[in-house]
């Protein structure tokens, strides 16, 4: 477990590690901090002497070293736009982020283990045909243009929901503003929310039913209803149980889509969140906010991917964490 | 009363085009702690045969006719609900490969304790109680740890064991074995071979054990049919098919047994080899791999006839009998069968099965 | 890429004439493939189809702007499909859009192919620690979203470079993005066929005959790899021109001077609220069908071929 776990922790390291090069090497050639700083009017000789100062001229390595010290001490630089520093505004804006990613999974763990599991319970049925027919569209059809017409239906036709926005939101601790706490809130989540549940959901009801049908033809499910075991049990814990531990490995790459797709569907919704804040920062050249940006989102991926590992290797008994490391 | 009926069984598989007959009009009967020998090679319907008894045929395949009286009750046209009744409960199943049978993700304890659950109103400790009894009678060391473990923490005999266990849990009147020993290590075979015959006897269970292995057959069981292409061709006492086999592919089935061939010399195989469902000849199936096939051996398909205590289905064998009058087992039926007989002996000898296969006929 | 059939490619003449045989048999597939050929084969020739040249501004009339398709109650009969609010027409953006989405994401797809089947040849091929890095790099580059390296790599090359430069190599610069982020799609799944492949006799046969490595590896293990690059390839193609679309669509893709399908729907997308839906449900439809079409055709593909795809299982 232990060796395992060393071992997890040590890729994670070395990822973050590229990315941190990653981020300085674009810091480096992406706009001029002198500029920023005191802008045009300041001779040719202060500017040298300020980029002494700043330790512009040292070595890539120097300047680096420097670069990812500062940051494991949480200073990221500041923002050029928000005149704060990166991380903090990041930090207002991660919870818009997470909510919405949050609402998405709910959205599609409740819908595609049931569809996945019916489907592949009962292939050649009417609603199961409607379902995988409904799915190949789904993954059709990109993430803004679902935001698009839903947004044309439910916002401009219909008027019934809001098109942009997060509404009423209620602080709850620190910088986390919640939706889920207020009608209004959970009024503009919600298209929000399908919208970017909407790519993913075809694609796990799809996987679900793959890798269920593969289970159900095994032995073992064949061997259960030998037993005489009920049908029920069957799917829900012969089955789905075998099902899931693909699924799992999947869904932890999936939520590393879903952090990009929020940057589309928060385009689209103006959900003032993370993703909709780094377009804004590229736009203007916000140098310090789009590496804070970078290193966030390595973070949240190479954080969700070793505990989806783990996971993995808790859920299933045949792999033995202990040995792993080996 | 018989236990078991199987009349006229067809089994079927819907392809593409057309379907398949996989069983062609099988019958046999199974009296009550009787234990049945199912030989043939692989392709001839044996598994079929077993999993069609519990009306467990995998999707294409379907029941096309015939009866399945088990206990009085038709299975053949019994619908989901009763046959969950009957499973596990009064007619378990032994699979082939014990790597794949229990589900990886379940305990040992979990698997054991739902079948009880599925048949009978036990609380949770009940039910671990009788499973610690029941590995106990499979000589299964420290059962109660075995219950906490998963299958991939136990070998391939020990899990068998475990399944053994399992079919045991409720106490049925008919245990069906399909090949349960030839995903195992060979030593191990024959252990497991001997834990089900002593559980069988102890317990009264009926049997039916399918294997290609006529060995086994000998030791284990009082009676034995052997299938070709979706039929029996020859059915009777074990001792009469091991010792004085009638059918040429039953003779052919025993000639290539290894103990059949002096050290040094190749094996005695049947030429050919087993015709897949799609392609099953006309007439006797076997006729093409036949050293006695006649042109109407190709064209019309045998009758099963008696002959004092074997059924055969063969027009050659019927020709001989007829000929000589009456049936006698002992009579070697001319040409073939006198080399066929003194094969027989050496068998005898190098079996180590001789003495059980004497006990199990007692009985 | 070597299309040829080799001997060792077992029953591949087999696979084709079932292959034409489920074909005929599948309603879905034969439209799909008449769709795609029929969109495919307009935006090929879209500038002998096209009324006007959509890239030239000067043709623009701004009395003609946002004018709604013929049907429509002002429609005009010399814009079939309406005008955008530059008043250019949009039949002719669109056969260009699509015509560029295609070639963007038959290139991308063929940038993947050449890395994926490279990288997964050479991993199951040599095996070892080589192998164990490749596949390494493959998880972490999978575990990063294809879209989000791609937004990442744009938004920054397009402030580094200016959005003149950028503009000029957007074609360029999409294809390799798109490229280079999805080879571990086909690498692991040549890397499963090469170790699949390397155990059987043929490869070691052809090893005691003194053929290299490089031919081995092209001409004996790779046709047993191609159903499932056929069905990964058309997977891709539909996923990559969906990357395409959503990368336009946020701006770091094609310039509006040269729209994709997925920049027309974006500056449609200002309009809905005034009412002008065709500006963005003309091309979005136009996408979804290419996509659905593209899609459809690789699900039967997958039936009829049933390849051993890679599965995230260890």
């Amino acid at each position: 477990m232990f060796a395992y776990l060393v071992k997890r922790a040590f890729q994670a390291i070395a990822v973050m590690f590229v990315i941190s090069v990653v981020s300085f090497a674009i810091q480096d050639n992406l706009g001029d901090p002198l500029r920023e700083l005191v802008g045009q009017s300041v001779s040719e000789e202060v500017r040298e002497q300020l980029r002494e100062e700043l330790g512009l001229n040292d070595s890539f390595i120097t300047q680096y070293l420097r670069f990812a010290w500062k940051a494991l001490h949480g200073d990221l630089g500041t923002s050029y736009f928000f005149k704060e520093p990166a991380l903090t505004v990041i930090f207002k804006k991660l919870p818009a982020t997470l909510e919405l990613v949050f609402g998405a999974t709910v959205i599609i763990i409740g819908l595609s283990v049931p569809l996945g599991v019916y489907t592949a319970i009962k292939p050649n049925g009417l609603f199961s045909r409607i379902v995988m027919g409904l799915s190949i569209v789904g993954i059709s059809v990109p993430v803004f243009l679902t935001a698009i017409a839903m947004i044309y239906l439910f916002s401009v036709e219909l008027q019934w929901l809001p098109s942009f926005g997060r509404g009423d939101v209620v602080p709850i601790f620190g910088h986390w503003d919640t939706n889920f706490l207020t009608v209004d809130g959970w009024q503009h989540i919600l298209l929000p929310s399908i919208a970017l549940a909407s790519i993913m959901l075809p694609l796990f009801v799809r996987l679900i039913r793959a890798e269920m049908m593969e289970t159900l033809q095994s032995e073992y499910v064949k061997y259960a209803t030998a037993k005489g075991v009920r049908p029920m049990r069957i799917y829900f814990v012969h089955a789905l149980k075998n099902t899931l531990l693909p699924v799992i490995t999947v869904g932890g790459v999936q939520i590393g889509t879903m952090v990009a797709y929020t940057i589309l569907t928060e385009t689209v919704f103006q959900w003032p969140g993370m993703g909709f804040m780094f377009l804004e920062a590229v736009n203007r050249v916000d140098t310090p906010l789009i590496v804070a940006y970078l290193i966030v989102v390595g973070f949240i991926f190479v954080v969700t991917n070793t505990i989806v590992d783990l996971i993995y290797g808790l859920v299933n008994p045949t792999i033995n964490i202990a040995r792993m490391g080996a | 009363m018989a236990l078991l009926s199987v009349k006229d069984l067809t089994v079927k598989f819907a392809m593409r085009e057309q379907s398949v007959t996989a069983l062609d009009g099988i019958s046999f009967d199974l009296a009550k702690g009787e234990r049945l020998g199912i030989v043939g090679e692989s392709g001839a319907g044996k598994s079929i045969t077993g999993f069609s008894l519990m009306k467990l045929i995998s999707k294409p395949g379907f029941i096309d006719r015939g009866q399945i009286q088990f206990d009085g009750r038709d299975i053949a046209k019994m619908d989901e609900p009763a046959l969950r009744d009957i499973r596990g409960n009064h007619m378990a199943m032994i699979f082939q490969d014990p790597m794949v049978t229990l589900n990886p993700v379940l305990t040992i304890g979990e698997q054991m304790v739902e079948t009880l659950r599925a048949h009978r109103k036990l609380s949770l400790e009940e039910a671990e109680q009788i499973a610690i009894v029941k590995l106990r009678e499979v000589y299964i060391p420290s059962p109660e740890e075995r219950l906490r473990q998963y299958p991939h923490e136990l070998s391939g005999g020990m899990r068998q064991r475990i399944i053994i266990a399992i079919a045991l849990l409720l106490e049925p009147k008919l245990i069906i074995a399909d090949e349960p020993t030839t995903a195992l290590d060979v030593t191990i075979q024959a252990d497991i071979m001997d834990l089900m015959l002593e559980l069988c006897q102890t317990n009264k269970v009926s049997l039916i054990l399918i294997t290609h292995d006529l060995g086994v057959v000998n030791q284990m069981t009082e009676r034995t049919l052997v299938m070709y292409a979706g039929r029996i061709i020859e059915s009777g006492r074990t001792r009469e098919i091991i010792n004085d086999p009638q059918h040429p592919y039953t003779q052919g089935l025993i000639n290539a047994l290894p103990q059949q061939t002096l050290p040094g010399q190749p094996l005695k195989q049947i030429p050919g080899s087993m015709p897949s469902l799609t392609n099953i000849p006309t007439g006797c199936a076997f006729h093409p791999r036949c050293a006695y096939a006649t042109s109407r051996c190709k064209t019309e398909i045998p009758r099963t006839l008696r002959f004092g205590a074997v059924e055969v289905a063969c027009h050659e064998v019927e020709r001989l009998k007829a000929g000589q009058g009456k049936a006698g087992t002992g009579q070697p039926a001319a040409n073939g069968n006198a080399s066929a007989n003194g094969d027989t002996s050496a068998y005898d000898e190098a079996s180590t099965y001789d003495e059980a296969s004497a006990n199990g006929s007692g009985s | 890429m070597t299309t040829q059939t080799n001997p060792q490619a077992r029953g591949s003449s087999f696979w084709q004439s079932n292959f034409v045989y489920s074909f005929r048999k599948s309603p879905i597939a034969i439209i799909s493939m008449i769709v795609f050929l029929l969109i495919a084969l307009s935006a090929f020739f879209a500038p002998l189809l096209a009324p006007v040249d959509p890239y030239n501004q000067a043709l623009f009339d701004i009395m003609d702007s946002e004018l709604p398709p013929v049907w429509e109650t002002y429609g005009d009969p010399r814009f079939i499909f309406g005008t955008d609010p530059q008043g250019r027409d949009m039949l002719s953006a669109i056969l260009y859009g699509t015509r560029l989405s295609l070639l963007i994401g038959i290139c991308a797809v063929a940038v993947q192919a050449f890395l994926g089947i490279s990288i997964g040849l050479i991993a199951g091929y040599v095996g070892g620690r080589l192998d164990s890095l490749l596949m390494r790099m493959a998880d972490i580059q999978l575990s990063f979203s294809t879209l989000m390296v791609a937004i990442i790599f744009l938004a920054v090359s397009q402030a580094i470079f200016g959005s003149d430069t950028f503009n000029k190599y957007a074609i360029v610069m999409l294809i390799v993005v798109i490229g280079v982020a999805e080879w571990p799609q086909y690498a692991r799944t040549v890397r499963a066929c090469v170790l699949a492949e390397k155990k059987k006799e043929y490869v070691d046969s052809a090893r005691v005959l003194g053929f290299g490595p490089l031919r081995i590896m092209v001409r004996h293990i790779l046709p047993n790899a191609l159903s499932p690059i056929f069905v990964i390839s058309t997977v891709q193609v539909a996923n990559a021109i969906i990357s395409e679309a959503s990368l336009s669509f946020l701006g770091l893709g094609m310039p509006p001077s040269q729209p994709s399908l997925g920049l027309l729907i974006s500056s449609g997308f200002d309009y809905i609220f005034s009412g002008s839906w065709w500006i963005t449900t003309i091309p979005g439809i136009v996408l979804v069908v290419l996509v659905l079409v593209i899609n459809l055709l690789g699900d039967w593909m997958r039936d009829v071929l049933n390849p051993r795809l890679y599965k995230g299982d260890k």
